[in-house]
């Protein structure tokens, strides 16, 4: 965990109510696909916790949805501008479970970690292959950019507009695949933990956070384990141990 | 060289910044960030006689200036808070820390503060009798001055240790409950708890929190804290733990002067993991600038 000043380089919409800032820091303490960093907005008073897409050379990149008044106040950002950020926070995804052929499913603001997250896998030899779940086609963001890495990807848009119409669950494979992770609406992810069987896998949760590096105990959820903090001991839990 | 350090119930502390209960876990997870051996004390996580999951989530929304929780007493209960809490808390912190206890009945509370009597680390007992998070909890012994009187005397009946009894605002006249714990034997008194508020989302047209209604702490309320510091001050003849919205070291001056022997900072250690540390290394900068050479000094000046 690591508290430093990031500058924004660049922040661009990629897709509807949808921004990309890239922003140049200390990335070092960002060790896992899967973290999250947790930004502290110029007149809000807890701090904006984003998952991590990327964080390559000196430069961390994170995809935001405008959707409430913090993150709209952050889509005006300039670049040049001086964020206060906690990086390094949360477990990540354990990437040593993922075998030959791991299945990625990202649906909405829960793709960025796996674009990460495919990087590294594909990086260590693995064959991803990549679901993305968005509700119409002009929410679809980063599906060339996983194929640029050599995943197969699937698209699904809830009303049709682009892709397979329906949900991530509508194209998940009987079989073929190793692991799997996933990051998304709650709905989706229960949706997931049903259609993936015996199959184990990683699921990324979202809570309202305090603090988000474990103090305030505000974002504590019950596991097959006993309590856990989704942003210290999360946000990914297993499936095993997930008490749906 | 300006004196930060601060006589507290018999304790000397090297300086009068105490993380509060609730928004410092059992203080080892801030070792991550620093060595909190600076800090004047620790008031641990609220502590009860039985594990606590707490309410459910969500339990945390942002407001103006601050924010609400609704945490409600999450902890693993007394007896692991002193078999496994404290002896990791002690590998990192070497001072006196505070007990913060609550309880659903007398007998909770007398429970918990007589295991923390014999616990050498704790060097002062907290008694919460004000969270806003709990039916039944704490909150209601503190909202009369006749129940705030019979959880101290019970207390006090069954520990060594100073006893501080945490108050809330949530009342019509907080110095009338002050003036009860101090009658009732107390050693001192903590304040403020949080202040009962809510949020509603727009979108789904309901509470944000689950529990509908959380404590708001933060900048928000440290006015209000303030005033009811300053208020106590002329009420009682205890010393006082000023608390609530406490972010830097110009505030805990603040708090002094009002009347506080001690301070303690909640929600900013949640947004600024290192704010303790920065606020004990401004003091001597502060003190300097407003001509102060002994905080203790300064204990009520402004009355």
């Amino acid at each position: 965990m690591l508290k430093s000043i990031f500058t924004v380089k660049d922040n661009s919409k990629i897709a509807k109510n949808t921004f990309e800032m890239k922003l140049r820091g200390d990335i070092s303490h960002i060790t896992a696909p899967g973290q999250f960093v947790n930004i502290q907005l110029d007149g809000f008073y807890l701090r904006r916790p984003i998952s991590v897409c990327d964080a390559e050379e000196g430069v961390l990149t994170i995809i935001y949805k405008a959707v409430g008044r913090g993150t709209e106040y952050m889509s005006g950002l300039a670049s040049g501008a001086k964020l206060d950020i906690l990086s390094g926070l949360g477990n990540g995804y354990d990437m040593k479970k993922s075998g030959e052929a791991p299945l990625l499913i990202g649906g909405g603001a829960g793709v960025p970690p796996m674009y990460m997250l495919c990087k590294k896998l594909t990086a260590a030899g693995k064959k991803c292959r990549v679901i993305l779940g968005f509700n119409t086609a002009d929410e679809v963001f980063y599906a060339d950019r996983f194929e640029a890495l050599g995943a197969e990807v699937t698209v699904a848009t809830a009303d049709g507009s682009t892709g397979t119409k329906g949900f991530v669950t509508d194209c998940i494979p009987k079989g073929g695949y190793t692991h799997f992770y996933t990051c998304g609406p709650e709905p989706m992810l229960k949706a997931v933990y049903s259609a993936t069987g015996e199959i184990s896998g990683q699921f990324s949760f979202e809570e309202r956070m305090g603090c988000g590096f474990g103090a305030c105990v505000g974002c504590t959820c019950e596991t097959k384990y006993g309590n856990k903090r989704i942003c210290r001991d999360g946000p990914v839990l297993t499936k095993e141990e997930i008490v749906w | 060289m300006v004196n930060t350090s601060v006589e507290l119930l018999g304790l000397t502390l090297s300086n009068p910044v105490i993380p509060a209960s609730g928004t410092f876990g059992f203080g080892y997870e801030f070792a991550d960030w620093y060595d909190i051996n600076i800090l004047g004390s620790i008031s641990f996580k609220g502590t009860t006689k039985e594990p606590r999951f707490g309410n459910p989530t969500p339990r945390i929304a942002e407001t103006a200036s601050g924010m609400l929780n609704s945490v409600g007493l999450q902890n693993p209960g007394v007896h692991a808070v002193i078999s496994e809490e404290l002896p990791k808390l002690q590998k990192v912190y070497s001072k006196p820390v505070i007990a913060n206890v609550s309880g659903f009945s007398i007998d909770e509370y007398v429970y918990c503060c007589e295991l923390m009597d014999s616990a050498p680390q704790v060097g002062i007992i907290e008694v919460n009798i004000s969270c806003p998070n709990v039916h039944n909890g704490g909150l209601s012994f503190g909202t009369l001055p006749a129940s705030a009187a019979e959880v101290t005397r019970a207390v006090k009946a069954v520990t060594k240790k100073p006893v501080i009894m945490k108050l809330s605002p949530n009342v019509t006249d907080i110095c009338e409950i002050a003036r009860a714990c101090e009658d009732a034997g107390a050693d001192g008194v903590s304040l403020i708890n949080t202040l009962m508020g809510m949020r509603i989302d727009l979108k789904r047209r309901c509470p944000i929190l689950k529990n509908t209604t959380g404590g708001l702490s933060g900048p928000a309320v440290f006015p209000v804290a303030l005033r009811m510091v300053y208020q106590v001050y002329s009420a009682v003849n205890i010393p006082i733990i000023g608390m609530g919205g406490v972010s830097s070291a110009e505030d805990v001056i603040e708090m002094m002067l009002a009347g506080a022997s001690a301070v303690q900072v909640g929600a900013a250690n949640l947004v600024n993991p290192y704010a303790c540390r920065d606020i004990i290394n401004a003091l001597p900068a502060a003190m300097e600038k407003y001509g102060i050479d002994s905080l203790e000094s300064i204990i009520g000046g402004a009355h």
